[in-house]
């Protein structure tokens, strides 16, 4: 076996990559992928059954495979490809080795186990409850245990990134700042903390009220704490999501950040004020006093938006730039017909960027306001938000980066680079017509989490004015053309990784 | 490039551009802040919500007695309630009905007590889609006056078991 400390110089980027460093990015990047496939397949069940053209599933898989669904998606493809990113952005952006990587490996192995007990709980049925699992609704204790386990590892995790960076600056593996991304990155990894701080607060007692130690366990208490977990990690993934389209600007066109005040004060704003954020989850619960909402709906909100919208400016400002210094210059917009197109990694940014700012981000905004809260709580319209958060906005800026992940740390060559260029179009597509879908059947008033929008069991009759059925097929053929957007990415990287030819040392060949 | 360190000095000041985009955008948050207040005070649109805890057993007897007190009639096994003008109201979630069905007349402003004595369920009320969440242990009190008449419905939009979606109700408005 190769000695962990192996070291070698990546040829395009001239960083030294340690061997454990990679690794590790590989076994997590790779059980991502994994992950997403599952997710991917019960995107595809889920969306065929609330079609009510073709209506899948029994109304009993459908409740366990959209928990499927939630779970393999939000948490294990997005985390387990986030602590690959962790490792990469200060491992290898720093030149440095990664610290304790065999506490490294204990904490993959706790977050496998971990995710596969959840798993097998949904897949028996034992653990419907949605990835939200609201008291009282009780899952079987395993679930609890499985959710802890996986997220004791991500907090590892988190700390080898802080430990790197540590090792790193002691062992001056680098001169002055850190590099942009890593910045982001560690703005990330602190969100996480605290994320994964109430996540023990909330599952500990939780998994001990479910083996009967715990007697009452307050359900509005539980949705407040849950939030600080469950919307505090996807303030982790925008933080990520920003951090890799900076990377992809720079990989795709050489950008370089034209103000690293603002974009590294813009990542700021994000510790300081998106962790308020998560009450928005509760501006229809009975428990909230209006000025409450009203404090946390204005300024700690629009703070964290400010923040959003300064990288919306930075990103493709330091595109423009780079592709003006390379020549591009004609009118206003050469710079951005004459971008790579044909590459996946330039048009994932760009699409990750339109649909998380234009879909998620003004859905975000709008619905968080205390009054549409009140019509878009919990309809299929907030599905539609996340859709373009989280699926159209990180999981696509995630793709896009696979492909170059492939080549620079996994020191494979990309099968099929066009395929991977048409996914990443695929998908995009695919994904916007899934949000309008959702968007418009959930401002008529779909309902999330829903079998049967025809009502056909109800005991009361009821039934939806015919646009809802319309959108609901809109966004089931988004759906579609999305899943197999999602398919060919799983092929094209499952391919590479294990396929790819092996690049020589010295071969300095991106893609 | 993102990915090396910057130069030494990078705490620069911000181009022109930079600067008037952010002061935009800082200005239009201020503005959005300004208008949750706004909205609040002046749209008189928001529930006022009085937290207030009540335990699943104590919701259960009350509203048992107010449809006791107040029943019309029956459909489909669940009691029609008409209370009187002004009346308190309660609307109780259980899986997988809201009881009672509701006889309101418009105009009238009636104090409703929404809340659950099993599972969290979502209160959805169709056509005109608001949404309130039900928390059991909590009542969720909100003053509405119907401002039309007709049939409305309540869907369940929150995930409550294998029968939620078969869990609708109704308020019929005079
Ligand atoms: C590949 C394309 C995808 C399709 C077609 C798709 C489709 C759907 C559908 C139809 C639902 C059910 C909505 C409901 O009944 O309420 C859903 C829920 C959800 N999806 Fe996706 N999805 C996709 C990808 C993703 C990805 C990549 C993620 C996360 C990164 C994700 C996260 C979620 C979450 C968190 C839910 C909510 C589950 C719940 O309500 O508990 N989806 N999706
Ligand atoms: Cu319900
Ligand atoms: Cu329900």
């Amino acid at each position: 076996m190769s000695n962990e400390l192996d070291v070698r110089t990546c040829p395009i980027t001239g960083k030294k990559v340690f061997k454990n460093a990679q690794n590790l990015i590989w076994i997590n990047a790779v059980t991502a992928v994994v992950f997403i496939l599952i997710g991917g397949i019960m995107a595809f069940t889920v969306a065929m059954t609330r079609w009510p053209a073709v209506h899948l599933l029994s109304a009993d898989m459908f409740y366990r495979f959209l928990t499927a669904h939630g779970f393999n998606m939000l948490i294990f493809w997005i985390v387990f490809f986030e602590i690959a990113g962790l490792y990469f952005g200060s491992a290898v952006l720093l030149n440095s080795r990664l610290a304790a990587p065999r506490l490294a490996w204990f904490a993959y192995i706790l977050m496998l186990v971990g995710a596969i007990i959840v798993d097998i709980m949904i897949f028996t049925g034992k653990a419907t409850v949605m990835f939200t699992s609201y008291v009282p609704l009780k899952a079987d204790p395993l679930y609890y245990v499985g959710v802890i386990l996986f997220a004791v590892g991500a907090l590892i995790g988190c700390a080898i990134f802080f430990g790197t960076l540590a090792v790193a600056k002691a062992e001056k593996t680098y001169e002055g700042s850190v590099p942009l991304v890593t910045f982001g990155l560690s703005a990330a990894a602190i969100i996480a903390v605290w994320t994964l701080a109430c996540g023990a607060i909330i599952y500990i007692p939780t998994f001990l009220w479910s083996i009967g130690l715990i007697q009452n366990l307050d359900a509005a208490m539980y949705r407040l704490i849950f939030w600080g977990l469950g919307h505090a990690s996807q303030q982790i993934n925008v933080t990520a999501m920003v951090s890799v389209w900076y990377l992809l600007a720079t990989l795709t066109v050489g950008a370089k950040p034209v103000n690293e005040k603002i974009c590294r004060s813009a990542f700021v704003l994000y510790i300081l004020f998106i962790n308020l954020a998560p009450e928005h989850h509760l501006l229809t619960d009975p428990t909230l006093s209006p000025w409450h909402k009203m404090v946390n709906t204005s300024y700690m909100m629009y703070l964290a938006v400010l923040a959003s919208m300064i990288h919306a400016l930075a990103i493709p400002m330091t595109a423009e730039v780079a592709q003006r210094k390379k020549g591009y210059t004609k009118g206003m917009f050469e710079w951005l017909t004459k971008a790579p197109w044909n590459e996946p990694g330039f048009p994932a940014m760009i699409f990750s960027l339109i649909l998380f700012g234009f879909i998620g981000g003004i859905t975000g905004v709008t619905y968080g306001t205390e009054q549409l809260s009140i019509k878009s709580h919990n309809t299929w319209a907030l599905t539609g938000h996340y859709h373009g958060t989280v699926v159209g906005g990180t999981t696509l800026a995630f793709m896009g980066l696979t492909y170059y992940v492939i080549p620079l740390i996994f020191r494979r060559n990309l099968i099929g680079k066009k395929w991977a260029t048409a996914q990443v179009y695929i998908y995009a597509i695919g994904i916007t017509l899934l949000t309008i879908g959702m968007g418009g059947a959930g401002t008529l008033g779909s309902p999330r989490r829903h079998w049967d929008v025809t009502f056909a069991d109800a005991i009361i009759p009821f039934s939806f004015d015919p646009t809802v059925i319309l959108f609901t097929t809109i966004a089931a053929i988004g759906g579609l053309i999305a899943v197999t957007g999602g398919a060919i990415y799983v092929g094209v990287s499952v391919l590479s990784v294990f396929f790819g030819r092996k690049l020589a040392p010295n071969e300095a060949k991106l893609l | 490039m993102s990915i090396m360190s910057p130069e030494k000095y990078w705490w620069k000041p911000a181009d022109l551009q930079e600067k008037i985009w952010i002061t935009i955008a800082m200005l239009w948050c201020l503005v959005l802040t300004i208008m949750m207040f706004g909205w609040h005070f002046f749209g008189t649109q928001n529930p006022s919500i009085e937290p207030l805890k009540i335990t699943p057993e104590n919701y259960r007897t009350v509203s048992e007695a107010f449809i006791a007190k107040y029943k019309v009639g029956e459909e489909a096994g669940i009691p029609i309630v008409a209370p009187p003008d002004g009346a308190d109201v309660y609307l109780r979630a259980q899986m997988w009905n809201w009881t009672p069905i509701l006889k309101l007349k418009k105009g009238v402003n009636y104090k409703f007590h929404i809340s659950s004595v099993d599972l969290m369920h979502g209160f959805s009320l169709m056509p005109i889609v608001m949404n309130f969440q039900i928390v059991p242990g909590h009542d969720n009190i909100l003053n509405m006056t119907p401002t039309s008449t007709g049939t409305f419905h309540i869907l369940c939009n929150e995930f409550c078991g294998i029968g939620h979606h078969t869990m609708i109700g109704k308020i019929i408005v005079i």
